[in-house]
């Protein structure tokens, strides 16, 4: 019976907010006054971390994998994008949300299927959705503006008083706001008992029911969040871009979040929000140095990164950081990854 | 100390990595690049990329006393690439034309940034008729789809093809050339049978082809956009569409020179009316044609001569303007510019801004064992029709 509280403790220290992670938005807030001719490509991070996110929500936390993450973002894309092109709601803010409600709620009905099979039938069923929606918007051409894309979208200033600007700061800033607060409401989910729990599932789904988890209903309760998450990403791309074209469903959307969180490492929130900016980083590294070849160096790279083991990678990643914690601080470093954590 | 002399370590790294940026030079003309270099538009990118390079080998790389820089940038012709990419180079590469746009939607995207920046957009492969309306700022060198679907149109009801059946690419230039090919078929008192539109990403033509087979045209016609042919033709064939008397007609797209030679006998007879075809029998046309393939080991399709055609459009707007690349002055100079290119003599419409270029009536045939569009019909200094209407 001493288990129990030792439980307890253990997860509200765990949800304690350690320096690193402080020190992580503090770098991320920086980076938006350091790099002011960026703002494009941190824009593009910043939507990318969010949808990362919540895959990690889903597929770190409580064990659901995922090839069709980009349905419920090509919903978030299309409806924000609808809205200002037909002048429904007009401000940002209200769009972006209700953009979430239409994803949040094709991710509740389409949760019953998930929820169905194991990884493998996951694996296609999510696919398979996200194909689906893909055809339906190429056939639905008068609405969605097919291949051709939904043109002539135009943004009005969020809150009626930041208008989006040609150099993407305002859109910058209201990404990372928006991201900031969905990552805190995230953080607060997972240390929660019913964040708890979905670990537990993620564990051995059969022992947690037997505990008297109800399985089913917790895994539909995040993977519903998580298609706002993800809706919540797409429709920040439209506002951003003033674009939404057919490829917000592709495969490759999908397929690139995965390996965001293959480079990121699941199951502790920075590891999708570090694998988008990992990827995006490489990506328009090799793209620039060698437009033709770049897809072969990126496949290099994330081949040496799954060779080399991602724990090795973070130490050597992190010994600048700690080098300067020890310096300043005088004590032993404290940015490092939860090694229980990241699984 | 140690670990203080790594710190030191550290931070002269990040100095030297920061001081080896380049530095912007003042007597250079910067020109962004953008095509698809990737993904499954990449021969657009590829043909444009070697006809620049070829361009500025033969003319050297200074005009006006400016010197040239390209920056070649790959958007996978995914039009929010397209414009992120874009808005990169005006903001922080401070280019002063920007250039390329492998599809119609990325020409698009790009547009605002033109008008919003006083930035020329070179379209030298996009082929929608609305593209040079977007700004004010777009200047194009490739071709608009109504050009040429309008008198394959009227081609095909006076050489006894009465019944067509239609396949084209379900976007844009595809929907263009459908219209115009329509209106001037059905005017000429044709009948279309059975009307396809296939998905651009989707380049699976086996289900459509069949349908076209059974509802037996004298011939389909055909758009799908450049690198796209082959593929299409080789199912042509695989299904006997090529046994079962079923010509094939369309703007010349289908028929690139990039990939004719690969098609096979089924390509044979083929007639597609186009701007451009390798066996243009012009001086200019043959120089050219032999420096690409000593090059580029192949032969120059029509989005070559696009990206060829506006890489001189730029140098000879520079040398008009002594160098001077302001948007405003370099888009004055471009306006109503002629010259005689590997295609045939062609000039900018000084209202549109849209290319006024000869179409010709092409028929594949084998010469000296290759397959190549041999053009028997010329009509002279064609507008684009998708604007004349209004």
């Amino acid at each position: 019976m001493t288990t129990l509280p030792d439980v307890s403790t253990n997860a509200v220290a765990s949800a304690r907010w350690r320096p690193g992670e402080i020190v992580f938005w503090i770098v991320v807030v920086a980076c938006g006054f350091l790099f002011p001719s960026r703002y494009l490509i941190m824009t593009d991070i910043v939507r990318l971390a969010l949808f990362a996110l919540s895959l990690d929500l889903i597929l770190g936390y409580a064990g659901i994998v995922s090839l069709g993450h980009a349905a419920f973002f090509g919903v978030g894309a299309y409806s924000a994008g609808l809205l200002a092109l037909h002048g429904i709601i007009g401000e940002p803010v209200v769009a972006l949300v209700v953009a979430g409600f239409a994803a949040m709620v094709l991710g509740f009905f389409t949760s019953f299927l998930v929820i169905r099979g194991v990884d493998l039938t996951r694996l296609m069923v999510t696919l398979g959705i996200a194909l689906l929606l893909e055809a339906l918007a190429e056939r639905f051409s008068n609405i969605t503006g097919g291949t051709d894309g939904l043109q002539g979208i135009e943004m009005q200033p969020i809150l009626g008083s930041f208008a989006f600007d040609i150099f993407g700061k305002t859109g910058f800033f209201y990404s990372l706001i928006v991201l900031f607060l969905l990552f805190l409401l995230a953080r607060r989910i997972v240390h929660s008992p019913f964040g708890l729990s979905l670990r537990a599932i993620r564990n051995n789904p059969l022992r947690a029911a037997a505990i008297g988890i109800p399985v089913n209903r917790r895994l539909i309760a995040i993977y519903t969040v998580s298609a706002f998450y993800a809706g919540v990403a797409g429709a920040l791309f439209t506002q951003t871009t003033a674009l939404a074209s057919l490829d917000v469903f592709s495969f490759e959307r999908s397929a690139d979040l995965m390996l965001m969180l293959v480079i990121g490492g699941t199951g502790y929130l920075y590891g999708g929000l570090i694998g988008a900016v990992v990827f995006k980083i490489l990506q328009e590294l090799f793209s620039t140095i060698t437009p033709q070849y770049w897809l072969f160096w990126i496949g290099l790279v994330l081949v040496v990164i799954v060779l080399v083991g991602r724990a090795r990678i973070h130490r050597w990643a992190l010994w600048l950081p700690n080098l300067i914690i020890r310096q300043v601080a005088g004590r032993r470093a404290v940015v490092a990854v939860p090694e229980s954590d990241a699984s | 100390m140690f670990i203080r002399r790594q710190l030191l370590l550290a931070a002269g790294a990040i100095a030297a990595a920061a001081s080896v940026l380049p530095v912007r030079a003042e007597e250079t003309v910067k020109i962004g690049l953008i095509v698809p270099m990737t993904g499954g538009q990449a021969s657009t990118g590829k043909q444009i990329d070697n006809a620049i390079k070829l361009y500025m080998q033969q003319k050297g790389d200074t005009v006006a006393g400016k010197k040239i820089e390209i920056i070649l940038r790959d958007d996978a012709a995914v039009p929010d690439n397209t414009k992120r990419i874009a808005q990169e180079l005006i903001v922080n590469e401070k280019v002063n034309i920007i250039a390329g746009f492998g599809v119609t939607p990325a020409a698009l995207a790009a547009a605002p940034l033109a008008t919003q920046a006083k930035v020329p957009e070179i379209v030298m492969a996009a082929g929608t008729s609305i593209i040079t309306e977007r700004s004010p700022y777009i200047v194009r060198t490739s071709f608009t789809l109504p050009q040429s679907s309008t008198i394959i149109g009227d081609w095909a009801v006076k050489n006894g093809i009465k019944k067509v059946a239609t396949l084209t690419s379900d976007y844009a230039p595809g929907n263009d050339a459908l219209t115009s090919f329509k209106e001037h078929f059905v005017a000429g008192g044709g009948e279309i049978v059975e009307e396809v539109k296939v998905p651009l990403a989707n380049p699976d033509f086996a289900p459509f082809l069949q349908r076209m087979k059974d509802s037996k045209p004298d011939a389909v016609f055909v758009f799908v956009p450049a690198g796209q042919g082959g593929n299409f033709m080789k199912q042509y064939a695989e299904r006997g569409l090529d046994k079962s008397g079923i010509r094939v007609i369309g703007p010349g797209d289908v028929m690139d020179d990039d990939l004719l030679n690969n098609m096979g006998d089924a390509a044979l007879g083929a007639v597609t009316a186009h701007l451009y075809s390798a066996a243009h029998p012009s001086q200019i046309n043959k120089e050219f044609v032999a420096a690409y393939k000593k090059a580029f080991n192949n032969r120059p399709g029509f989005m070559a001569v696009g990206g060829y055609d506006g890489i001189h459009l730029i140098y000879e707007a520079l040398k008009k303007t002594g160098g001077d690349a302001t948007g405003d002055k370099l888009i004055a100079a471009m306006k109503g510019m002629k010259w005689e290119s590997p295609r045939g003599p062609i000039s900018i419409d000084p209202e549109t801004r849209d290319i006024v270029q000869n179409i010709y009536i092409r028929k594949v045939e084998k010469v000296d064992g290759e397959l190549y569009n041999v053009e028997f019909a010329t009509f002279e200094a064609v507008k684009d029709p998708g604007k004349t209407k209004k």
